[in-house]
């Protein structure tokens, strides 16, 4: 069996399962964030009074934080409430958390074989732990929070290998968005995804869950990572002891639907930009260097975490941003924002000319924090390019890596970053 | 016999391209409005404003492939199923949409139709059976059949008062 396939089949008490059964499988772990004022609402409608394991249920405020409207801030009361009133002690309020999958994975609630669902569609982040984790909608979560369990169709897998060594500033973020543009916005649709091979095995954590997060963007129900000892030691950080082993890996005879093989230096050999308004409109940086951009973001779900911070401020340090960019960094979590503190990376950013946001989603999601206007361009290292998704309908964004984020801040146009940071054997040095 | 209450008519008040996303079909702006009711008013807002005022009570909207890809966000399927579209017929859905749609009540059908259907044909649609009639050209197309789930579930209505009816004395 493939992973999805293994760990749907132990969820729901079954040997073995075939892609396209209907199973139902029990839940690990139900995550939600401000939608879960939504999820509240549906979960009165059916009547049930109490959730069915407030010990499972993890809700994190991130999209709106801290509350930027009279009415965000009513919803953030009603949720408060709600976890009172349920005893639902996994509740990260403002201040307390950051960004939902950021911080469901540093407090240890996800690990491997688990199923984890969030009403949100980078939820397919937590495969980075070997989780089967998937996306769903609120009132499917209002379901959840009533039986605790769900019906999946078992998805058909593709593989994808990938070998050989990222060239200079080239990231995680690169050989996601080469795939999207390779596969299609719905390359993946209902499909699971096993990333694996020794260039995913020699990445860090962090940059797995950009590989497992980005996975939704050509449409993937779960995405899955290797469970290795990277990501034991990871986990154990993170309060979580696991062992790796043949409960998280593939049967050597599982069957895919495909299986791809990415070879690094000759596939992705220089950073690659999703254009708007798709994510799969991908084209290598050299197709649009020069672009002139009026705000650069660094941050999210996707890439708001420390190395994503270190890559950038390695590239800014003793440089300015440039007079018609404004950059925007917002820190995935506050244990980022900390960490980052300390090793200075936000002092060498705000001293460039970057503005710091608080811990959450913001400018990615076009509500607060960062909005752009008509005629305005954007280059950010968040996931969606589609219109209107950070401002105005005429505004557009371009989606890359946080060193290209950085190096564009600085240049006012997007560049390659060794175009900024010198030479590449300099910045390898 | 097909059930009656899986039968509708309807005429075509739109017909979108492919990968229409959740940011289309309801900005994200607007999340923080939880009536379902009130999410009408933002359908497709930014990118085809037009549209809003040709979509009536009743009316089947088309799209090409991946419709509703992007956000979980379930005010998308809300969006479209308050503002009365009877259904929304695509050659594949984004697999989070599908769901809120089913869950939600609204019929979402797979089908190759939307390539020789137009805007103003009248249709009509059983659900148990997966067809699609196009009555001013008496031609049927055929729909992918439901999941059982899926159509146990659209069947009560949807999610909701599927679980209501089961956890009724709970």
């Amino acid at each position: 069996m493939t992973l999805a396939e293994k760990i749907l089949a132990r969820a729901s008490g079954r040997a073995s399962v075939s892609p396209d059964e209907i199973v139902v499988a029990n839940i690990d772990v139900a995550m939600s964030h401000e939608n879960a004022d939504l999820v509240r609402k549906s979960f009165k409608e059916i009547g049930v009074k109490r959730v069915w394991d407030p010990g499972r249920i993890v809700i994190i405020l991130d999209h709106r934080v801290p509350a930027e409207s009279e009415k965000t801030a009513a919803t953030h009361k009603a949720i408060r409430e709600f976890v009172a009133e349920q005893g639902i002690r996994n509740f990260y309020d403002v201040g307390r958390g950051g960004i939902c999958h950021q911080v469901l994975a540093e407090r240890g609630h996800v690990g491997p074989g688990m199923v984890v669902v969030g009403t949100d569609s980078h939820t397919t982040t937590h495969g980075a732990f070997g989780a089967f984790a998937a996306g769903i909608g609120a009132t499917e979560m209002a379901g959840v929070w009533t039986e605790g369990r769900l019906w999946f169709k078992v998805p058909s897998t593709i593989r994808i290998e990938v070998a050989g060594e990222f060239a200079p500033f080239v990231s995680a973020k690169d050989l996601i968005l080469y795939i999207i543009g390779k596969l299609g916005a719905d390359g993946a649709d209902y499909r699971a995804v096993e990333f694996d091979g020794p260039a995913v095995r020699e990445m860090s954590v962090a940059s797995r869950m950009v590989i497992a997060n980005l996975s939704m963007e050509m449409g993937a129900k779960v995405a899955f990572l290797p469970v290795d000892e990277k990501l034991a030691a990871w986990l154990r950080d993170a309060g979580r002891d696991i062992t790796p082993g043949p409960d998280y890996e593939p049967d050597p005879d599982a069957k895919y639907e495909r299986v791809l093989h990415i070879d690094l230096a000759k596939d992705v050999p220089e950073p690659q930009i999703a254009c708007p308004h798709a994510v799969d409109n991908v084209h290598p940086v050299s197709e649009v260097a020069g672009t002139p951009v009026n705000q650069a973001v660094l941050g999210s779900c996707t890439n708001g975490r420390l190395e994503d911070l270190e890559a950038a401020a390695r590239i800014i340090a003793g440089r300015t941003v440039h007079p018609r960019t404004r950059l925007i960094v917002i820190p995935a979590s506050q244990r980022i924002y900390l960490e980052a503190i300390r090793l200075g990376y936000l002092r060498t950013l705000v001293e460039a000319g970057a503005i710091v946001n608080a811990p959450g989603c913001g400018p990615c999601v076009g509500v607060h924090q960062g909005i752009i206007a008509a005629g305005e361009a954007c280059i950010s290292s968040t996931n969606r390019n589609f219109i209107g998704r950070m401002g105005s309908k005429d505004s557009t964004v371009y989606l890359g890596s946080p060193a290209v984020v950085a190096a564009s801040a600085v240049a006012g146009e997007i560049v390659h970053p060794a175009a900024i940071a010198g030479r590449v054997e300099e910045a390898e040095a | 016999m097909s059930d009656p209450t899986m039968r509708l008519r309807g005429r075509v008040a739109a017909k979108l391209g492919d990968n229409i996303d959740t940011d289309i079909i309801y900005p994200g702006r607007y999340l923080n409005i939880t009536d379902r009711e009130k999410t009408p008013e933002h359908l497709f807002e930014l990118a085809y404003p037009e549209l809003r005022s040709q979509i009536h009570p009743g009316d089947i909207i088309l799209a090409g492939k991946n419709f509703g890809c992007g956000s979980s966000r379930e005010q998308a399927t809300a969006a479209i199923k308050y503002a009365g579209v009877g259904a929304v017929i695509a050659f594949s859905f984004a697999r989070i949409f599908f769901r809120n749609s089913i869950n939600l009540g609204l019929p979402v059908l797979v089908s190759d139709a939307p390539r020789r259907l137009q805007p103003g044909d009248d249709l009509l649609i059983d659900l148990t059976a997966g067809t699609i009639l196009d009555l001013a050209t008496d031609r049927t197309y055929t729909c992918a059949p439901l999941d059982a789930k899926a159509a146990e579930l659209l069947a009560a209505g949807g999610l909701v008062p599927y679980l209501k009816k089961r956890y009724a004395s709970v």
